[in-house]
């Protein structure tokens, strides 16, 4: 076996014994890198001679600091790492170097982690396919001809290609859970502010969240456990119910398990219906009481959140105006006026898709119109987070399909928004509602991944991914990687 | 159907601080019009006496003292991103305009 075939739990064993070295596995990768990255465009920007710095660093510490210490992960590129690039997939940010780690970067430092590079993204995380990335999208390794998800599309390719042992994403409506389902990672959207959002360009403040990839959940775990915590430096971020929930010793016998019919109804592809319902079916033998539950506001969700990440995002990308960092059109040397400096610097810089939510945010936060969307928007999202606490009276977790298909063609979608958002139809409300979901792999369509979606209560994390870790012991897809 | 025009859409890019072309002005008029409809759905919803949900963490009022922390970031490493500078300072174009 390669040393990058490895997963997380395997190479920290391994690394712990002195079979390998992290340097021997970040070479591995990195030559992995090298070869595959020109097809697949999983990396942006890789960091090669940070990565074999910080190899050698713990290779020569005498004591581990932990199981992540000198495993080679991933980065999406919104997340800002010291010294390095970091684009969020904008060409507004092209020339732009964080000065400062996000606090889930410091984290992985701390717990000895060796950071190769900064993956592919929508640009400022807007998207479900990263074709609307400013560095052209990742592919999926599955059939390249196909978009592997998005936003955190190079982040999971980038794992299901064994391009890192397991990686960071962001997930605002779906981001991370929707590009595991089409690449068969595991992919965990935490509870909202269980990781800080510290030095992660913002998106949409009240619905981003960092979370972490892997091709295991034990792997998933392990990346979540290090950033996972409270951070006085996001006046939003909670430390998670721990022990009691963290495993479930009795597995899930006694456990409830809720199937929302809204989740099953129209726009889900067939062949994707049947196969989450299969998973469901190996739920139910394990242990777990099946019971079917209802959503009634899942049919607004969607529309909550395409009023309410937009408004969001138009305020936080104000920020990007010519002056104080990235593209700017003070650097030919401009001589108009500062109104001109604001259009033609954000102009330029900003692509299609990200003009157009902020449009679309400015439109519903403008005098006149407030009232109408955004506020209503507010409104209606209170229903939204009410049917989840309300399922979560009968049943202790809720499972859907990740994606209402398997993954589409590049160019399928690109040229129609709303077919696009509908991509991201059952994803959306977790975050809307603040609670944590992770996808796991549940099969395959026409040897294309399908991805099943474990929702959880406020702050049940540990218990989401014990439920995955049960099915994942049970079956066999996690196994299955694609032939490149 | 949300009838958007071509002045609201220039109107709009102005708020927003937008430098948009014609042909992307005429586009954004059908795109966002699209958009609109689909999230008008909402006005289906009765949300009489329901209070608006600005955010889902659970915690009111996070307080912390109200103390100067040294950065080790330098004001040179700061200034290394800005597209225009001065010595210490960001250089911005003229915010007043000289009364003649």
């Amino acid at each position: 076996m390669k040393p990058h075939e490895l997963i997380i739990t395997e190479a920290a064993a391994a690394l712990e014994k002195r079979e390998v070295s992290s340097a021997e596995l970040t070479q591995s990768y990195l030559d992995r890198v090298e070869e595959l990255n020109p097809t697949l465009n999983a990396y942006l920007t890789v960091t090669k001679e940070v990565a074999l710095e910080a190899a050698k660093a713990s290779d020569d510490r005498k004591e581990r600091k932990g199981p992540l210490d000198g495993i080679p992960l991933a980065v999406k590129d919104n997340f800002m790492v010291a010294g390095s690039r970091t684009t969020a997939g904008s060409k507004i940010l092209d020339d732009f170097i964080a000065v400062e780690d996000a606090t889930s970067i410091a984290r992985l430092k701390e717990a000895g982690a060796v950071i190769l590079g900064k993956t592919i993204l929508d640009e400022f995380a807007m998207g479900s396919s990263t074709e609307h990335s400013a560095y052209g999208p990742a592919k999926n390794p599955w059939d390249t001809s196909r978009v592997p998800g998005g936003s955190s599309g190079g982040s999971a390719v980038a794992v299901s290609s064994d391009l890192a042992a397991g990686a960071l994403g962001s997930d605002t409506g779906g981001s991370i859970r929707q590009p595991a389902g089409f690449t068969s990672v595991v992919g965990l959207k935490p509870t909202y502010g269980a990781v800080s959002r510290y030095g992660v360009i913002a998106l949409a403040s009240s619905l981003d969240c960092p979370g972490p990839f892997g091709k295991t959940v034990a792997d998933t775990r392990l990346i979540f456990e290090a950033i996972a915590g409270q951070d006085p430096r996001d006046a939003t971020s909670i430390d998670l119910l721990t022990a009691d929930s963290r495993q479930l010793t009795a597995g899930l016998k006694g456990k409830k398990i809720g199937v929302p019919k809204e989740y099953f109804g129209q726009g889900l592809d067939k062949s994707v219906g049947e196969t989450v319902k299969e998973a469901i079916k190996k739920l139910a033998e394990l242990g777990a009481e099946i019971i079917e539950v209802t959503l009634p506001h899942s049919q607004y969700a969607l529309a909550v959140y395409y009023i309410i990440q937009p408004a969001e995002a138009s305020s936080n990308l104000a920020r990007y105006d010519g002056i104080k960092y990235g593209h700017s059109i003070e650097k030919k040397g401009h001589t108009g006026d500062l109104m001109e400096v604001y259009l033609k610097s954000r102009g330029e810089g900003f692509g299609d898709e990200t003009k157009r939510r902020i449009m679309l945010g400015t439109y519903t936060l403008s005098a006149g119109y407030y009232e109408a969307y955004y506020k209503k928007a507010l409104q209606v999202r209170t229903l939204v987070v009410q049917d989840f606490t309300n399922a979560f009276e009968k049943v202790d977790y809720l499972v859907s399909p990740t994606s209402p298909t398997v993954p589409f063609k590049f160019g399928e979608k690109e040229d129609d928004p709303l077919s696009m958002y509908l991509a991201d139809v059952y994803t959306v409300a977790i975050n809307v509602a603040g609670i944590p979901a992770v996808s796991i792999p549940c099969g395959f369509v026409e040897d294309l991944p399908v991805g099943m979606q474990i929702i959880g209560r406020h702050k049940d994390d540990y218990g989401v991914l014990g439920v995955a870790e049960l099915y994942e012991q049970a079956t066999e897809w996690h196994k299955k990687g694609p032939v490149l | 159907m949300a009838k958007i025009t071509h002045k609201d859409v220039e109107h709009v890019a102005k708020l927003a601080r937008l430098g948009l072309s014609d042909k992307e002005i005429e586009k954004f008029q059908s795109e966002l019009s699209k958009v609109l409809d689909y999230v008008e759905q909402l006005n289906k919803v009765d949300t009489k006496n329901i209070q608006p949900t600005a955010q889902v963490t659970g915690l009111t009022n996070v307080f912390r003292e109200d103390e100067v922390k040294k950065s080790d970031i330098t004001l040179d490493e700061l200034l290394k991103n800005a597209p225009a500078k001065e010595g210490r300072y960001l250089k911005v174009k003229a915010v007043l305009k000289e009364n003649k």
